[in-house]
């Protein structure tokens, strides 16, 4: 067959190549720019290399930083995907209560980020806030300015809180999706309640709960906002997280080569992580 | 193994039924044979799922009580009756094996693994699942899946009754045979109380000793295969069994005479009918023989299905069918004449008259 040679194909890419250098290759190129050149403003560069790449792979900072974040992540994980779940395994199926239920529960997804950091940053205090005062008026010793473990406690309910009802809401999704026939087979033949959790819910909410667990740990392992506002960081460096210390990298000290090197690090560690997450679910999910 | 009675069952699916005609099934009141194989017959909407769902406990019925072998079970949840189910559609447990779903509700009940092992052993081999039974379930094809909802259904030994809702539909026509034989073939071994709930006559037929016809929410005839044909005791009963079903004309009876337009027939009885009574005569179409005495018709269609033809012919200015042998000959002036003792007498829509 005869086949006509010409380059017109590239005027049919042309218009997606344009909006993906837009939106993603170009800001995401200034930044390997700046990772691998050093410079002493005037805007003269001189090539840098690895070195900041090394700079911050050596650097206890970066260590401690991301073993925060996995440790943060690996919590909210194991506290949001099982309560998610049992909390949708008790939502009402039908009736009055299923709108206020899904209301009330989308309620703390529509507040801004920035406005729940302050509304815990507020609720946590000891002198004002209703959950600081009262904790320390039952005789227990609650400060998060001042100490980590408080600060921590504090960070984690307040994302429990804040992203639960995402988990709750993949996971009803899933279960509404059953048909009836399943419930009363399983009735027929005699299943425990586990057995019908285990056999039936559970695999129909694998797909949600595949996404459920990708969305949470991507967000959690990005989490700036809420620690910017509540914690600042602090107390110490207990809750400086990689977000957290990029910024102050960037722009409290404003060494730009570190922290463009820094990111584009996170950045491929949550691919990564990402990654084998899925590999790891979907492979499990085809072998059944 | 139980006898089944169902006493003054009705069910509305609305809370607070007003009228007759909010019950989605109307009274109910009979008794079903331990070992018996039965089969409920009738259109979508009839009530018939919702009399199969009465008995196993997945629904409680607004009123009425059931009986297992005397014993008062209306109370009591679907294990506790002891019932086996299969539903239209197949329900799998698509994260176990083939092997597993089987085993399922006899593990579920403690039986003793050796005891498992040769109960699925058994089905796999009815079903013809062998070569599945350590793959998961979840890559089957429907018909496949259905059979393993059916095995789940056949595996335990000791049920009340096993009960199918419509259990072939997803099945392929060739497969359907084998299934219901070998479902017929363990009624016959082990005698369980089976209930089918069927659209398809023919299912009813060759599966049920005695075939339920439900319509409109209430049980119109019970009886064998032969009562149903011929001597159908509503108008519905008619129609809906046979093929084609059963002519039913309007007719005017006085005395032991019954006519239709300007024909009078005579009958072998003198049916009882009230004043008023909308009255019809029924006669299924193999019971009219067409030739060259009798009553004057006029063909409209002949419809050849091989084995006989189907006349459509209009008789006192009403459609009717005949059925005449595939060498049958129609002549150029038909008449008919109908068997005397194949006529049934119809009195707002029931039958009426001596059995003569």
């Amino acid at each position: 067959m005869e086949k006509t040679w010409n380059n017109k194909a590239w005027f049919m890419v042309l218009p997606v190549l344009v909006l993906v250098a837009f939106s993603a290759v170009i800001p995401l190129m200034t930044v390997v720019n700046y990772s691998v050149q050093d410079t002493f403003g005037n805007n003269a560069f001189f090539w840098a290399g690895t070195d900041w790449f090394l700079d911050v792979l050596e650097s206890d900072r970066f260590w401690d930083a991301l073993t925060r974040n996995l440790i943060f992540s690996a919590i909210i994980l194991a506290i949001e995907i099982p309560l998610g779940i049992v909390i949708a395994l008790n939502m009402p199926k039908r009736g009055i209560g299923v709108p206020i239920c899904l209301v009330l529960m989308a309620l703390p997804l529509l507040i801004p980020w920035n406005v729940v950091g302050t509304i815990w940053q507020v609720f946590g205090r000891v002198d004002i806030g209703l959950l600081g005062h009262t904790v320390t008026a039952l005789g227990i010793d609650y400060n998060y300015v001042q100490n980590p473990i408080d600060a921590w406690v504090t960070l984690i309910i307040m994302d429990v809180w804040h992203w639960t009802s995402l988990v709750v809401l993949l996971c009803y999704a899933g279960l509404v999706s059953i048909p009836d026939a399943y419930y009363q087979a399983a009735k027929i033949d005699g299943a425990s309640r586990w057995s019908v959790f285990r056999y039936i819910q559970l695999p129909k909410m694998k797909r949600v709960l595949l996404i459920a667990f990708l969305l949470r740990f991507m967000d959690s392992f990005m989490i700036y906002t809420e620690p910017f506002v509540v914690t600042g960081g602090g107390p110490g460096n207990s809750t400086t997280f990689l977000s957290v210390d990029l910024v102050k990298m960037a722009i409290g000290e404003f060494n730009l080569g570190p922290a463009a090197a820094l990111s584009i690090i996170y950045f491929l560690i949550i691919l990564l992580l990402s990654w084998i997450f899925y590999t790891v679910m979907t492979t499990s999910d085809a072998q059944g | 193994m139980a006898r089944i009675n169902l006493e003054h069952i009705r069910h509305a699916y609305g809370a607070k039924p007003k009228s007759e005609e909010d019950y989605a099934l109307k009274e109910v009141h009979h008794e079903w044979n331990d070992g018996g194989a039965y089969a409920l017959l009738g259109p979508s909407g009839c009530g018939k799922t919702t009399l199969l769902n009465i008995i196993s406990g997945l629904i409680n019925p607004s009123e009425g009580r059931i009986l297992f072998d005397g014993t008062d079970v209306t109370q009591l949840t679907t294990q506790q009756r002891n019932i086996a189910q299969v539903f239209q559609f197949p329900v799998i447990y698509d994260t176990m094996t083939v092997y597993d779903n089987l085993a399922f509700p006899l593990r579920n009940r403690h039986v003793p693994e050796a005891e498992v092992d040769r109960r699925v052993k058994e089905i796999i081999e009815m079903t013809g699942l062998g070569g599945w039974a350590k793959k998961t379930a979840r890559g089957l094809t429907a018909d496949q899946k259905q059979k393993i909802s059916l095995g789940r259904g056949l595996v335990r030994s000791d049920v009340s009754a096993i009960l199918f809702d419509e259990p072939l539909t997803v099945i392929d026509p060739e497969m359907k045979w084998v299934l219901r034989s070998q479902i017929k073939r363990l009624h016959k071994q082990f005698g369980f109380t089976m209930v089918y709930v069927t659209h398809d006559q023919t299912e009813a037929l060759t599966f049920a000793d005695k075939v339920v016809v439900m319509y409109d929410g209430q049980i119109v005839q019970i009886g064998t295969p032969a009562e149903l044909f011929e001597r159908p005791r509503h108008t519905f009963v008619g129609y809906f069994i046979g093929s084609p079903g059963m002519n039913v004309l309007p007719a005017e009876i006085a005395g032991n005479t019954a006519s239709i337009g300007d024909q009078s027939i005579a009958l072998t009885f003198q049916p009882q009918i009230k004043a008023g009574a909308r009255t019809e005569l029924g006669i299924r179409p193999e019971f009219i023989s067409l030739g060259r005495e009798g009553m004057p018709v006029s063909v409209t269609k002949v419809e050849d299905i091989g084995r006989h033809k189907i006349v459509r012919a209009r008789f006192a200015d009403r459609p009717i069918s005949i059925i005449v042998d595939e060498d049958g000959e129609i002549p150029a002036e038909p008449r008919v004449t109908f068997d005397p003792k194949a006529i049934n007498i119809y009195a707002d829509s029931w039958r009426v008259g001596g059995e003569a």
